[in-house]
């Protein structure tokens, strides 16, 4: 019953309290009396009626208004109460009931406060613990990531499909080395979250070595496996796997994943293929001419009486093999000079980084100033960066002891295959023999030393070293030659892309086994390739092509910005002038990339067992479809659009530009209109939109298809 | 009656020395300069004993005792191979297709001499 029907009720059993009693009585005394009786009581109460009715209602009056009182304070007022503490148990977590009302109210306002707030104290600590443990947990991974990315070794985690769960920077390097073709990505050695490993080694061998874990791990061995695979570029690579455990059921490790460390061996098998060779031109090469000689020799010795001719003969065959070797000699060490010197294991170190540290500990071990003149920051060196710092201290350790110069200078020029890494000083002359007693020195600076002499340290180096006086300056220098090294180009562009966290692993993969595309699954199940097109034109069918694709990848639910695709393509024609300041590539940025033919392939295999989302699809869609033909090429996956979904969510919105849902979503992105940016603006999108997606049922992939083929702007037509 | 030597070698240089030593000791000597020029002069010279260069253009000094060895006619003639080879497999190569000597360039030629005339029956 409702409160207000109780509340009416009460007045009503108040009413019949306050008169019923008194009509009851009079009633009973009315058929209690005779006539005469009842003439005079009628005579008597009629006259004094309206006093009583006055009173009465008086009574009722002040009845009504006790009880509505009470019914305020405690039926209201408890029913109040009980509403704001359903609001502090769900929506709002901090609201308080306000002691109000009679002392009993109030005091039950308390305790329920009090209530709220050891529970909210509770629920505090809890989050807090949780908190610190997922801080923890996310800390060590970054920690194991950074620990990954800075390996020297080529690093890929995959799970028991061949999934790729981890990578490292290394492993990347290495595999963008292999790849072969006209595109940044193209080659069958695509490395990336989600892909399958086998695109790079060989499946058979990978599931061989995991056989081989298997046994070694039931026999109780070191479980471990090695192989040697070739590419389809013929590279050979090393591979070594070890098993990633998990306790299986029964307590016994079972294998979740396993380790890889590849390491690409054909150039060293090559260089020592050549070191054979040239051991072997020494050798055998050597044999033939060197028993022409001797048996000459021998003949001259043991018959001295011979006739002169004869003896001229087997002096000039002595002469003639002696030279023959000499021609040898000289022609291996041309050919092999390379693979013969540096076995010392020698680092590629760029030149500038050498001589920031022997400033660094210049300065900390003689507090002698150091300065720098003309610097070639891009000069990679070939050095043991160890020994050459403590050789550039040592020099100047010795020089300050003799000369006590103010201060030092650094250069760093480069001189064909040739680093010339100058310590340069002002004073006096030196004599040619205290440096040489220097070369010849163990080398300690403070506390630091090294059973090495200079001389021992650069001829390490396969360098020279020497002391030379510029006159007009007043000035002397020690000069450090060593050899240049030809850096991998890509170390540079990691340089510059350091700064973003790297997003080479993600743990959650080890539960997610078989890729293919299934439209049941949800939408943030799947991986995805984002892209965006630049063309020549807004018309396909009428000649205009594609200038630039660019795409990023989308697994687990997280934007790779590391995984991406960016290429611009030849179109084979003039560009339009009035498009130029839209796409910003010029005909000059275009001459000489890849065409279509070459490009395609390359895209189509990165976006492998991929859903394909693009804003406006059916408009780069139309585009590919058009090349169709020519490739051979299908792009036959789902394909997802940014701008039918938008109009799934916002319906009642406008615009559905880019731009627009970028503002709408609040995604904030720094650049655009280039095929890469605006993929990756159009991931972010597609990320906000997912969750949107699923308040409105819409939880699957076909689910989203079906959604947006309502849409008003799925009927646009290219 | 001197015995037959048939020197087979495409180097001069050294063929010079040996047809001059084998001769001062009195041996009758010929001389090939390929594998193919080897097979004949075995037929029409009738050596008792060849000294083989392995290395040469047209036969290598293995396929011509190859071919000699599976003559039965030919079954007494010995052979003792000269080469610039001296690798532990190719030695075992050489007396493995029926090579009666294995020496290694560069060698003694006293020591080689030695060990024709103890080949020969002549020590």
């Amino acid at each position: 019953m409702k409160a207000k029907h109780r509340f009416a009720l009460a007045v009503v059993v108040l009413g019949l309290l306050m008169t019923g009693p008194f009509v009851v009585t009079s009633l009973l005394v009315w058929l209690d009396m005779r006539e005469a009786e009842r003439n005079l009581l009628t005579e008597l109460l009629l006259s004094r009626l309206p006093v009583g009715t006055m009173m009465t209602v008086f009574g009722f009056v002040i009845g009504v208004m006790v009880l509505h009182k009470l019914f305020k304070q405690y039926v209201e007022g408890l029913l109040r109460m009980a509403e704001t503490l359903r609001l502090m148990l769900s929506a709002n977590r901090n609201f308080r009931v306000t002691p109000d009302g009679p002392p009993e109210v109030q005091q039950l306002a308390r305790a329920a406060n009090d209530l709220a707030q050891q529970r909210d104290e509770l629920m505090d600590d809890v989050d807090a613990q949780i908190a610190r443990a997922k801080a923890s947990v996310e800390e060590e991974k970054n920690r194991l990531a950074a620990l990954m990315s800075e390996l020297a070794q080529a690093v890929v985690v995959c799970n028991l499909d061949g999934r790729i769960l981890l990578y490292n920077n290394r492993a990347r390097l290495q595999f963008k080395a292999l790849a072969q073709g006209p595109t940044s990505v193209s080659g069958g050695a695509l490395i990336g979250l989600g892909r399958s490993i086998f695109s790079i080694l060989e499946k058979n061998q990978v599931q061989h070595a995991q056989e081989v874990i298997r046994q070694r791990l039931d026999a109780g061995k070191a479980a471990l496996s090695n192989f040697i695979t070739t590419t389809r570029g013929g590279q050979l690579l090393r591979a070594q796997m070890v098993p990633v455990l998990s306790a299986g059921v029964e307590g016994a490790a079972a294998m979740s994943g396993y380790v890889l460390t590849v390491e690409n061996i054909t150039r060293s098998l090559e260089q020592e293929a050549r070191r054979d060779q040239a051991l072997h031109s020494l050798t055998e090469g050597s044999r033939s001419a060197l028993g022409s000689i001797r048996a000459a020799v021998t003949n001259l010795i043991d018959y001295p009486d011979m006739e002169p001719e004869l003896r001229e003969r087997f002096v000039k065959v002595v002469d003639d093999e002696a030279a023959k070797m000499s021609q040898r000699l000289d022609q291996t060490m041309a050919e092999f000079s390379d693979s013969m010197k540096a076995r010392w294991p020698l680092e590629e170190v760029l030149g500038i980084d050498i001589i920031a540290a022997a400033q660094g500990r210049i300065d900390e071990k003689l507090k002698l100033p150091t300065k720098t003149e003309e610097m070639d920051d891009a000069l990679w060196i070939k050095a043991d960066s160890y020994s050459l710092v403590l050789a550039l201290v040592f020099v100047a350790a010795k020089l300050q002891d003799h000369y006590e110069p103010r201060e030092l200078r650094f250069r760093l020029t480069a001189e064909g295959k040739l680093a010339y890494l100058d310590l340069i000083w002002a004073g006096p002359a030196m004599s040619s023999e205290t440096f040489y007693t220097w070369e010849m020195e163990s080398m300690h600076v403070g506390g630091d030393t090294a059973p090495l002499s200079l001389r021992d340290m650069i001829d390490r180096h396969g360098g020279e070293i020497w002391y030379q006086r510029e006159k007009a300056a007043h000035r002397a220098f020690f000069r450090f030659v060593l050899p240049v090294a030809t850096p991998v180009a890509e170390q540079q562009e990691e340089r510059s892309r350091a700064s973003n966290r790297p997003e080479y692993y993600d743990f959650d993969l080890f539960n997610f086994a078989d890729k293919s595309i299934d439209l049941d699954r949800k939408l943030r199940d799947l991986t995805y390739t984002v892209f965006d097109t630049e063309t020549t034109g807004l018309e396909p069918s009428n000649g205009d092509e594609i200038i630039q694709i660019g795409a990023a990848r989308i697994v687990n639910n997280r934007l790779l910005r590391q995984e991406i695709f960016n290429q611009l393509v030849d179109p084979e024609c003039p560009l339009k002038p009035e498009s130029i300041p839209i796409h910003g590539i010029t005909d000059d940025m275009v001459r000489g990339q890849p065409t279509i033919g070459a490009v395609l392939p390359a895209f189509h295999e990165f976006c492998e067992d991929t859903v394909l989302i693009a804003h406006n699809a059916a408009f780069d869609m139309r585009f590919l479809q058009l090349k169709e033909e020519q490739t051979g090429i299908r792009f036959s996956q789902p394909v997802l659009d940014t701008l039918l979904l938008s109009a799934v969510i916002h319906p009642n919105q406008e615009s559905h530009k880019l731009d627009v849902i970028l503002e709408r979503l609040g995604i904030q992105i720094g650049s655009r209109h280039n095929a890469l940016e605006d993929a990756l603006a159009t991931g972010e999108v597609f990320l906000k939109m997912v969750p949107m997606l699923e308040d409105m049922g819409i939880v699957t992939v076909r689910q989203a298809l079906d959604a947006a083929a309502k849409t008003y702007f799925a009927r646009v037509k290219y | 009656m001197a015995h037959k030597i048939l020197i087979v070698d495409d180097e001069p240089n050294i063929v010079i020395s040996l047809e001059f030593l084998m001769k001062k000791e009195g041996f009758e000597v010929a001389v090939a300069t390929d594998g193919e020029e080897a097979m004949a002069k075995v037929a029409s010279f009738d050596p008792d004993l060849i000294l083989l260069d392995v290395m040469m253009p047209k036969k290598s000094g293995f396929e011509v005792c190859e071919a000699l060895r599976a003559d039965p006619a030919r079954a007494g003639l010995l052979i003792v191979m000269l080469t610039a080879k001296g690798r532990d497999t190719e030695v075992a190569k050489g007396l493995a297709i029926g090579a009666d000597a294995y020496v290694t360039k560069p060698f003694s030629t006293k020591d080689l001499l030695s060990r024709v005339k103890d080949m020969l029956g002549m020590a």
